[in-house]
């Protein structure tokens, strides 16, 4: 297979896998969630939990106090990481022409320099926090399988990607392919893995800001 | 042979037998030294060479015998001969060509019949082990490779004949670099390209659809200057000319790095001249030397007179997915895709959610309040 049958591949064929499986998993794990529902509450709500549920999914995004003493670490490689990548992810403009052609509808992307910088920086806080995840006795001895390949999964798209852009070490076919390859593992592991939380964690939110909101406890 | 204005060079030149060093030649066209350092110093920067190496490739190819030549067309279009042959106007690069002694040439020989077989046997038989074979087009293999027969014999034969005694083999445009059109998806022919069939002979791939003159004069200059093939990359292209991505050397490249695109061919960013990305260019993922070195005498080349790169030196082109799908783009019908598994998971996760629930009604069901007397009973 060369170089160009590889990325053709990935392209192609391996992409439709790739997307059924994301699509279908994501689908699949959102709506047995909402099917399974709450227990029923018999109490008389103090306040209705729908307001509250929605500004929890957005105030919970905000560390508290307490855990950015606890933890400057976690929170600020966190928030770095989160917002590089999805700068890199959803304004490189080649991303976005991919997304124009799964979702039917495209947006403004950003120059080139603000996207590596922003891939760079992912990167950087990526391995600070790997590193701070292996230096911490606790967190090491809390953290398992589940929780590095999730870390691999989201790291090999920003690396080949960075290497796509500056084209060093393969040829560019090649390592467009490894890109995409990277990306459509990350795509088939998604929804089995704790990269669900990109979704759940709004869902987890909401449960828990409506159930406090019905006790008229602020969340 | 009549030989009078209207007879092409190369024909010309065998006619008259003429064993003329290339510096002679050129005396007698009328170029002056200076012109011809000029041109050598030329030659020599587009090879990548240091730019003390002008002057002693000038003497070098001042020297130079005439090189033999067997030019074999397969599986092709002619349109490498014509952009190799038909310059805007005369320029060093035809006199190079004009130079070499095209011993065996379609479309450019008198002869034909069983007298250009004749010719092709003559070169191979006095130029033993010297003389340079040049092959446009690929080569069919599939049943026995009839697809493409040359005075009754089959290209393969004809080409495991003819680089038998060759010196190197040049592998000139796509379709004898990588197989090219006849290659393409469903390849009905069977057809390979030139370096899958000759093992045993260094082959230069000078790739492209038609590839650029520059590149061929260049490679020749090579050979005639040092009597060694320039350095090659892993497909086997000299790397002086497919050394860095049309995408790098674009002047349109500026305008990519500021997100600046055209979205159609006639909006206003096609009319402001913004990258072409969008439209399908291959320019990223093509190495050529089209966007420095250019077409026709350095006019343009095809990003530059508004059209998408088609990444047409590169190995498998035609089935990249299509000509105007941007790079990153999905060549499935991926919207559908999406929607189809959507629904499906939406259907599975709504019976897998019902599944569940059935289960924790019927363990409730089942429940029954056990008191201590009962436990102590068992």
């Amino acid at each position: 297979m060369t170089a160009v049958d590889f990325l053709a591949f990935t392209r192609g064929p391996l992409f439709d896998v790739a997307l059924i499986i994301f699509i279908a998993g994501l689908a699949i794990r959102f709506v047995e969630i909402l099917v399974l529902g709450r227990r029923r509450d018999f109490s008389e709500p103090r306040r209705g939990g729908f307001g509250s549920g929605l500004r929890t999914m957005f105030s919970r995004t905000l560390p508290e106090t307490g855990t950015m003493k606890r933890a400057p670490t976690t929170v600020v490689a966190g928030w770095v990481f989160h917002i590089g990548f999805l700068v890199t992810l959803l304004l490189f403009v080649p991303h976005i022409e991919m997304f124009q052609a799964v979702l039917g509808f495209g947006w403004p992307g950003l120059p080139t320099p603000i996207i590596d910088f922003a891939g760079i920086l992912a990167m950087v806080a990526m391995v600070v926090v790997l590193i701070n995840r292996l230096r911490n006795p606790v967190m090491r001895f809390l953290s398992g399988f589940g929780d590095y390949l999730p870390w691999l999964l989201t790291f090999l798209p920003l690396i080949t990607g960075w290497l796509v852009f500056h084209r060093l070490l393969l040829p560019y076919p090649a390592m467009l392919g490894l890109h995409i390859l990277s990306v459509e593992l990350l795509m088939i592991l998604f929804p089995f893995t704790k990269l669900m939380h990109t979704f759940t964690a709004f869902l987890a939110r909401y449960y828990t800001g409506a159930a406090f909101g019905r006790k008229g406890v602020q969340s | 042979m009549q030989i009078d204005e209207t007879t092409p060079n190369a024909a010309r030149s065998a006619a008259s037998g003429d064993d003329r060093t290339l510096g002679a030649l050129l005396a007698a066209r009328g170029v002056s030294r200076r012109a011809f350092l000029k041109y050598s110093s030329y030659l020599a920067s587009l090879l990548a060479l240091p730019a003390s190496m002008a002057p002693a490739m000038a003497a070098s190819l001042a020297k130079a015998q005439r090189q033999s030549v067997i030019w074999l067309s397969f599986q092709e279009c002619t349109g490498c001969t014509e952009s190799l042959t038909r310059s805007l106007s005369p320029t060093l690069d035809d006199l190079i060509f004009d130079f070499i002694s095209l011993d065996y040439h379609h479309t450019l020989q008198a002869a034909s019949g069983h007298a250009a077989e004749e010719a092709r046997m003559q070169a191979m038989e006095a130029h033993k082990g010297k003389y340079i074979v040049a092959v446009d087009g690929s080569v069919p293999v599939k049943d026995g490779g009839i697809y493409s027969t040359i005075a009754g014999m089959s290209n393969l034969d004809i080409l495991e004949e003819t680089t038998k005694d060759a010196f190197a083999v040049v592998a000139i445009g796509s379709c004898a670099a990588f197989g090219g059109l006849p290659l393409a998806d469903p390849n009905p022919t069977g057809a390979v390209p030139v370096t899958e069939l000759v093992t045993d002979k260094p082959v230069i791939n000078i790739p492209g659809c038609p590839p650029i003159p520059e590149a061929m004069a260049a490679v020749l200059a090579h050979v005639l200057t040092f009597g060694i093939l320039p350095e090659l990359d892993s497909l086997g292209r000299p790397k002086s000319f497919y050394g860095e991505s049309v995408h790098d050397r674009c002047y349109r490249r500026p305008f990519y790095d500021r997100g600046e695109f055209a979205e159609s061919f006639d909006d206003e960013g096609a009319k402001k001249g913004w990258c072409l990305y969008k439209l399908g260019c291959k320019g990223p993922a093509t190495s050529n030397a089209c966007a420095t070195v250019k077409w026709n005498g350095g006019t343009s080349f095809p990003i530059e007179a508004g059209h998408p790169c088609l990444g047409c030196s590169e190995p498998g082109f035609w089935d990249m997915g299509g000509f105007y799908r941007a790079l990153s783009v999905p060549t499935g019908d991926v919207a559908r895709i999406a929607a189809v598994a959507a629904g499906a998971g939406v259907v599975a996760g709504a019976a897998a959610g019902a599944l569940h629930r059935a289960t924790k009604s019927a363990a409730r069901g089942k429940h029954h309040t056990v008191t201590v007397e009962e436990l102590e009973e068992k």
